[in-house]
């Protein structure tokens, strides 16, 4: 038989792909219908975040934050806030911590609802994306209620957060707390069992634990794997150590095994928020030291003193003694951190923004090869991409 | 977040720990906030890795973070951060080394596999050069992009701006043209906030007042401004 020259089929994946999950370029070399290797090319989003941070004060660096997942938008502003109040020696008061664990949580059921559902759209389930964006929206309400905004809040700020939750709130978040598990599981209804979702997600993009530790994973993909890992338990921040929740892991490290994570995961933020409504504490939402939070308004109605607070804040910010320090948060998609450099000006020196989505993309070779095609795109899914941080 | 006892003199003896055992490369250990920062020379990177991933009383299986920072004043300019988790022993330490322009530093790659982008990401970013890295690519910037964004000395604006030209049907890279100046608003001048640990304290011809009276406590920033 004559020898037949077999030459690899480069194809190009994206970047305006709807199962890129935003602008994902990933060349792929083939052979055949199998992926030999991927090579994603990033940085299509690239808006130099870390860049600007370096000239804003370091509340102006806040909505930046806002930006990076913007799914989940306020357990990003978690981890600078957090990396501030250290670098500050601060101690927010516990109504504020409080009010952030109820926040950060229901940033974690918006993120899981959004990625659980596209997820799901991706290998061929349409119907669990339109509940679930109902579901969004309302927690989006809640956002707007605190904040004013529905995504962008800058709600959480150095020092606690920006104001109190307004009269009635706790009242409605409880009623959606209530009703809320119906919906998870009609979801889970339409898609654990389902045969079609199964055979598209059950063994493909498989990570050992030693493997997902190796590639730098974080969250709900270290889970997957395993490994009982939660920054909230482990580094417990913000008073997370006084609520009663469990960590679900994974068995096998494949997509089905992450999905079901995120699944278990929503009904214990539930359980966290829920206890977060019974004790509530009054008093401050934030720190009452006017070189950092500003005065509340009706103050500088009556105060010079307190007017000129405000102006120096809103104009030069305040000064953070010279440090550095590293902090991380336990985002919906895993470890989100800050490495803050202070040099003692009101400017931070400099941001690195460690993006849990960054070390997943940079699996992605590692993920897919020897996958078809198809599942390069369940593993995406089961990634939770967001490419706000991936390229910030 | 607060640290317990325990946990920081276990970190201490850690940083004691990784001193004994790499006496020629670590250059220092310090406690900064809390958190343990070991300095080594660039060229045991990757010795200082392995240590602190295989020891048993380390077991850092987790590398969080690779990135650079630009200190321009210094004669080796980068810093390069390396942010290492430990699941085991639930502990986090910085390993940093430093750099400049031309010195690469060993790549981590064969060591975690994570430090693949991260360390494309500084080269991209810092120009930062890792010697033995697989596959060296820009990650984060433009097609053809040049220069390294992040250094002090590169302009926030950047040197190029691109638009759709509608005659040429693609888009076109041009020369920055800003409308409005950069407004940067100087508030190290004495008559904003002025902290005495700044570079640059005392003021210039200011010198006598701060010799006058050496004790005397300088009060925080804005401070006197608010009575």
């Amino acid at each position: 038989m004559a020898e037949v020259q077999l030459k690899n089929f480069t194809m190009n994946f994206g970047p305006q792909h709807p199962a890129a999950h935003g602008v994902l370029r990933l060349v792929l070399e083939m052979d055949g219908e199998v992926v030999e290797r991927a090579d994603p090319h990033i940085g299509l989003l690239h808006r130099g975040t870390e860049k600007l941070i370096e000239y804003k004060t370091y509340l102006q660096a806040v909505p930046y934050f806002d930006r990076l997942d913007y799914v989940a938008p306020m357990n990003q502003e978690h981890a600078f806030a957090l990396a501030v109040e250290k670098l500050l020696g601060l101690e927010v008061p516990l109504r504020g911590q409080y009010i952030r664990v109820l926040y950060a949580e229901i940033g974690r059921i918006l993120n899981h609802l959004l990625n659980i559902t596209t997820f799901a759209l991706d290998v061929g389930a349409m119907t669990p994306l339109l509940w679930a964006f109902e579901e969004r929206e309302k927690l989006m309400e809640f956002y707007e209620r605190v904040s004013g905004a529905r995504l962008h809040a800058a709600y959480f700020r150095p020092g606690g957060v920006s104001q109190d939750l307004p009269p009635g709130l706790i009242d409605d978040i409880r009623d959606w707390a209530t009703a809320f598990p119906k919906i998870v599981d009609d979801i889970e209804r339409l898609l654990t069992d389902n045969r079609i979702f199964r055979q598209r997600t059950v063994d493909i993009g498989v990570a050992t634990a030693a493997e997902a530790a190796d590639w730098g994973f974080s969250g709900p993909m270290l889970r997957g794997s395993g490994v009982p890992w939660d920054l909230r338990k482990a580094q417990p921040y913000d008073s997370y150590e006084q609520f009663d929740f469990d960590i679900p892991i994974g068995k096998n490290g494949d997509c089905y095994d992450r999905y079901m994570v995120r699944m278990e995961e929503m009904r214990q933020s539930l359980k966290i928020m829920d206890q977060v409504l019974n004790k509530l504490p009054g008093g401050p939402v934030k720190v009452n030291d006017r070189k950092i939070a500003p005065p509340p308004r009706a103050e500088m109605k009556r105060s010079m003193e307190a007017l000129i607070h405000h102006f120096k804040l809103y104009t030069e910010g305040y000064h953070v003694p010279p440090g550095e320090t590293y902090t991380a948060v336990e985002a919906p998609k895993g470890e989100f951190g800050v490495y803050l450099v202070s040099d003692g000006t009101n400017r931070p020196y400099r941001c690195k923004i460690r993006a849990p989505g960054f070390a997943f993309m940079g699996a992605m070779d590692f993920l897919t090869k020897g996958h078809m095609l198809a599942d390069v795109v369940a593993v995406i899914g089961s990634m939770d991409i967001v490419f706000g941080e991936v390229d910030r | 977040m607060k640290l317990p006892a325990n946990e920081l003199t276990a970190l201490k003896e850690l940083g004691d720990r990784v001193m004994a055992a790499l006496p020629q490369d670590v250059l220092g250990c310090d406690m900064v906030l809390d958190e343990l920062v070991v300095t080594v020379r660039p060229t045991a990177i990757p010795k200082a890795l392995t240590w602190l991933r295989d020891d048993p009383g380390a077991l850092f299986k987790v590398l969080i973070d690779v990135c650079g920072a630009d200190y321009p004043d210094r004669e080796k300019r980068f810093e390069v951060v390396y942010s290492l988790l430990s699941l085991k022993h639930n502990r986090r330490v910085r390993v940093k080394t430093m750099t400049d322009e031309h010195t690469p530093v060993p790549s981590a790659v064969t060591i975690f596999s994570s430090a693949n982008w991260y360390e494309r990401e500084t080269w991209d970013l810092y120009g930062i050069f890792f010697s033995n890295h697989p596959d060296l690519r820009r990650i984060l910037t433009d097609y053809g992009f040049e220069g390294h964004p992040l250094r002090k000395d590169f302009p926030l604006t950047g040197y190029v701006e691109v638009r759709y030209d509608e005659d040429q049907k693609r888009v076109v890279y041009e020369p920055v043209k800003l409308t409005q100046d950069f407004r940067t608003f100087d508030f190290l001048s004495p008559w904003e906030g002025m902290t005495p640990d700044l570079p640059g304290y005392p003021l210039p011809g200011d010198e006598k007042a701060a010799a006058a009276t050496p004790t005397q406590p300088v009060p925080p920033a804005g401070a006197a401004k608010t009575t």
